[in-house]
């Protein structure tokens, strides 16, 4: 195939250009994969679902055999996972993962024996263009390939079209410090990578494809365009071309929109996804492992992580089984701890900081970082210099930002587009006064996200209550009818009369209401008592107090 | 202009702006004398005295928000501002109100919504016009003593230095065009106050300031939107009144405090807008308020009303020229 190289035509808002760090790491080949005495395989490994173990303890593995596959159907999200090496499965169990997922999860241990036996059913897949797509789906499905970059997206559920793909984006800008595997993978594996490249475009029906690498990386650029060359087109009617795109070193060049725009000049609309645009993303380790899946049957049980940092006699690429304990990795790259050392999972910016090295690696881990805890220094308060929104990819105002949530102004928050956030970093490392920005957005994102599962719930009660209110006075209603039903039926048995009654009634207070209006009368009458000297009223008193008298006595009997 | 390489912090973002000032201040000396350095070590003095006191009294760590140096730029800021003669009670009183009032009753560092070097800058101009207004002529022969000593004790009159002093050539233009004179007959008149292009002395100050924050902004320390926008502003304004005036775009842009301002002023982060667009608009609008009062208001220079004005509009602007996220439509 004809090779083309190119500058990226676009550029994205902010970044950073960082220390690379990257030679650190890059002085020897990669060195070949050691076997543990145990190895600890999580059943989840990525966002989605564990997978279902199929093995029981006890049982013996062979390397490369299934031991948990997808039980739901294929659109599930997660992912099957094999034996990395061959040995006995001792334990299943909850252990702790590293990363993301801070809850532990069920993960199969599995003692090597130290023959290292593949599974007899590994088999290379014969004439891979002759396979209908689902069928290459299928094996690219089996073989437990999850994105290897990042977030370890199953890659089969990328090969689904609903709708139609036109673009497939290859990542390996490898924008962070100090990481080089996928580099390195580059300058050995290049042919490899590209026929995994091929294969994955005939699994998506497109004919064309651009690999982002950052041009700091000018030997793997090399490596993969001489093997463009040295391929030839895959034996299918379409004309496959691969176009390396060169983009500046500036980080997050590798996040996956600010590397569609680079390439594209298109950016994802809020709330959608590449494939939307018809574009579709794939990690360059990814391919790797899909061309292994296909040209050798070979699922993913191995990867090359990067042990590199502080205190690391020799840091080095290294082919690591998945499952490997990250401790006994360090070990024997000559790590010496220091008391105030950190270790982290990926890379400095972004990476995971984990509490001990004593986790297994898992299919997204591409590094084992140690650095020495920077001397913490107190926070200052913001000083508004919009240092952080100048280098900030998704063109947000981190500072305001920052104010808002603050002042848990969660709606504000939302305003100014927080789930835009990567969680890069940039506004950290730039700000002046030191402010754990991103760890605000973090707080911010989670409570925004608990306030909506709270605002669901508190609906939901709602509506229960609603409900039994209006049960309630329903059945109220109903009785009322019900014991007014029954009354009447009753009155009607027993033959009584109500009018009759009622007729009584108002003849007595009939009777009542001329007694009254009588003694009125009577109490009214005298008045033509102007000008009476004393004794006459006195006279007229007794004569009132007697008549009072007479009728309380009349009213008495 | 620089990438950003290497992690950053207030300390050295103020460092960085007290460098840029040096060139400017130099020039301040050469033509106007010492007052300008004993400005500074008054102002900075009470300046560290007050912060340390409210950071005190407020109970925060002293150490690291004296370390910041905020409060010293505040200071020198305010202090290039005052006249060389201004006696030690009138920068003490500007930069102690600065400090306590116009910082630290709002928060401190980072939570006052007004420029403080301006807002002390301004109750010294309101309260005690007169001593605000006495600059002593350029190129005076006073020495470094003398002009201590007149300001530690400005009450005992030396007839010597009150021969020597005058209004600035903003102050004078002004009052002279308001008796109705040209800019032509102002300059014959009053020679000893003009240089080559503007103000005599100014001029190079001004120069030396604009030097500085060439610098500041090749050190990323501040941001172009800032003085681009206010210096076309105050030229802009100065051109279309050109006729009306008779004082060209060049004598406003190099006269009185306007690089001072465009470069070291209105960049101060705090009380200045934030959002690319806004920091256009905030300064901007600096540029036509400083040029109105500088030309028809009641004051001899604008700048820090201008100032003053814009920081109250800084948090709507913000909110009306927040950019689009990525991907947002």
């Amino acid at each position: 195939m004809k090779a083309i190289i190119e500058q990226a035509k676009h550029h994205f808002h902010g970044g950073l250009s960082l220390d690379g760090h990257k030679q650190l790491s890059m002085q020897h080949a990669i060195s070949a994969a050691l076997i543990p005495d145990t190895l600890t395989v999580p059943l989840l490994q990525h966002i989605g679902r564990p997978a279902t173990a199929i093995v029981k303890i006890g049982e013996q593995v062979l390397k490369g055999q299934c031991i948990a596959c997808i039980k739901d159907d294929k659109n599930t999200v997660t992912a099957a996972m094999h034996a990395p090496s061959s040995g006995k499965v001792v334990a299943i169990e909850h252990c702790a993962i590293p990363g993301m997922l801070k809850q532990s999860v069920d993960c199969i241990m599995i003692q090597t024996d130290g023959e290292d036996r593949w599974h007899p059913e590994i088999q290379p897949i014969a004439e891979p263009f002759n396979l209908t797509r689902d069928d290459l789906k299928q094996a690219i499905l089996e073989a437990g390939i999850v994105g290897m970059g990042g977030a370890g997206f199953p890659t089969h559920l990328k090969l689904v079209q609903e709708k139609p793909v036109e673009t497939l984006i290859i990542n390996a800008a490898e924008c962070e410090p100090y990481i080089t595997c996928d580099a390195q993978l580059i300058q050995e594996q290049a042919e490899k990578i590209i026929k995994g490249i091929q294969f994955i475009l005939h699994a998506l029906n497109i004919n064309h494809c651009f690999i982002g690498i950052e041009n700091n990386k000018p030997d793997a650029i090399q490596a993969l365009r001489q093997a463009i060359e040295s391929i030839e087109q895959p034996p299918t009617k379409q004309q496959c071309f691969i176009k390396i795109v060169q983009l500046p070193t500036r980080y997050p060049a590798g996040g996956e929109k600010q590397l569609i725009q680079a390439i594209t000049g298109k950016q994802i609309p809020i709330n959608k996804l590449p494939r939307d645009l018809g574009i579709i993303g794939h990690n360059i380790a990814t391919t790797f492992a899909v061309a292994n899946a296909i040209l050798e049957g070979k699922p993913l049980i191995e990867r090359v992580v990067t042990i590199t940092g502080d205190n690391i006699a020799q840091p080095q690429n290294k082919w690591v089984m998945l499952g490997t304990n990250m401790q006994q990795l360090l070990d024997t790259c000559g790590y010496q701890k220091k008391s105030n050392d950190e270790v982290i999972m990926g890379g400095p910016m972004m990476g995971a900081h984990l509490d001990s090295a004593d986790y297994p690696v898992i299919k997204t881990t591409n590094c084992v970082l140690v650095k020495t805890k920077p001397i913490q220094t107190t926070s200052l308060p913001c000083i508004r210099c919009g240092e952080c929104a100048r280098v900030c990819p998704a063109n947000l105002l981190p500072q305001q930002l920052y104010w808002f949530v603050r002042s848990k102004d969660f709606d504000r928050v939302q305003d100014y587009q927080i789930f835009s956030c990567i969680e890069c970093g940039c506004c950290d490392y730039v700000c002046p006064s030191h402010i754990p920005l991103v760890q605000f957005y973090r707080y911010a994102k989670s409570e925004i996200w608990n306030q909506e599962a709270d605002k669901e719930k508190s609906d939901h009660a709602r509506q229960r209550h609603e409900f039994r209110q209006l049960r309630i006075e329903r059945k109220k209603k109903e009785d009322a009818e019900r014991k007014a039903k029954k009354k009447a039926m009753l009155n009607k048995k027993q033959g009584i009369d109500t009018s009759a009654e009622d007729a009584k009634k108002s003849a007595i207070e009939a009777a009542l209401k001329r007694v009254k209006s009588r003694q009125t009368e009577q109490s009214a009458v005298a008045k033509n008592t102007d000008n009476l000297t004393e004794q006459q009223q006195q006279k007229i008193a007794e004569v009132e107090q007697r008549r009072k008298n007479k009728t309380r006595q009349n009213n008495n009997e | 202009m620089m990438e950003n390489t290497a992690p950053n912090s207030v300390t050295k973002m103020m460092l960085n702006v007290i460098y840029a000032l040096i060139p400017g201040v130099i020039a301040y000396v050469i033509f106007f004398g010492w007052g300008v350095i004993i400005n500074i070590v008054i102002a900075v003095t009470t300046a560290i005295a007050t912060e340390s006191l409210m950071l005190h009294l407020r109970k925060r760590p002293v150490k690291p928000f004296i370390m910041d140096g905020s409060a010293v730029v505040t200071a020198i800021l305010l202090a290039l501002a005052l006249p060389n003669l201004a006696p030690w009670w009138l920068t003490f009183i500007g930069v102690a109100f600065a400090i306590i009032i116009g910082k630290h009753l709002y928060g401190g560092l980072g939570y006052n919504p007004f420029n403080p070097a301006m807002i002390g800058y301004v109750l010294l101009l309101i309260s005690f016009p007169l001593e605000m207004t006495i600059w002593l002529q350029p190129d005076n022969n006073i020495g470094f003593t003398q002009n201590l000593s007149h300001i530690l004790n400005s009450s005992a009159k030396d007839l010597n230095i009150d021969a020597m002093t005058m209004a600035t050539t903003l102050d004078t233009v002004k009052t002279q065009s308001g008796l109705g004179q040209t800019y032509d007959t102002i300059r014959a008149n009053h020679s000893i106050l003009f240089g080559q292009f503007a103000g005599y002395g100014w001029e190079w100050i001004n120069l030396m300031f604009l030097l500085g924050g060439l610098w500041l902004l090749y050190r990323r320390v501040i941001s172009w939107q800032i003085p681009v926008a206010f210096l076309i502003s105050i030229a802009t304004m100065a051109l279309i009144f050109y006729p009306a005036t008779s004082t060209s775009p060049i004598y406003h842009l190099f006269g009185g405090a306007t690089m001072l301002c465009a470069f070291f002023i209105a960049t101060d982060p705090v009380t200045a807008s934030t959002t690319p667009n806004g920091r256009l608009i905030y300064a901007a609008g600096i540029g036509v308020f400083a040029y109105i009062i500088r030309m028809w208001g009641g004051y001899p220079d604008g700048i820090a009303f201008g100032v003053l004005l814009m920081n109250m509009a800084a948090p709507m602007i913000d909110y009306y020229t927040r950019p689009k996220a990525f991907g947002e439509s």
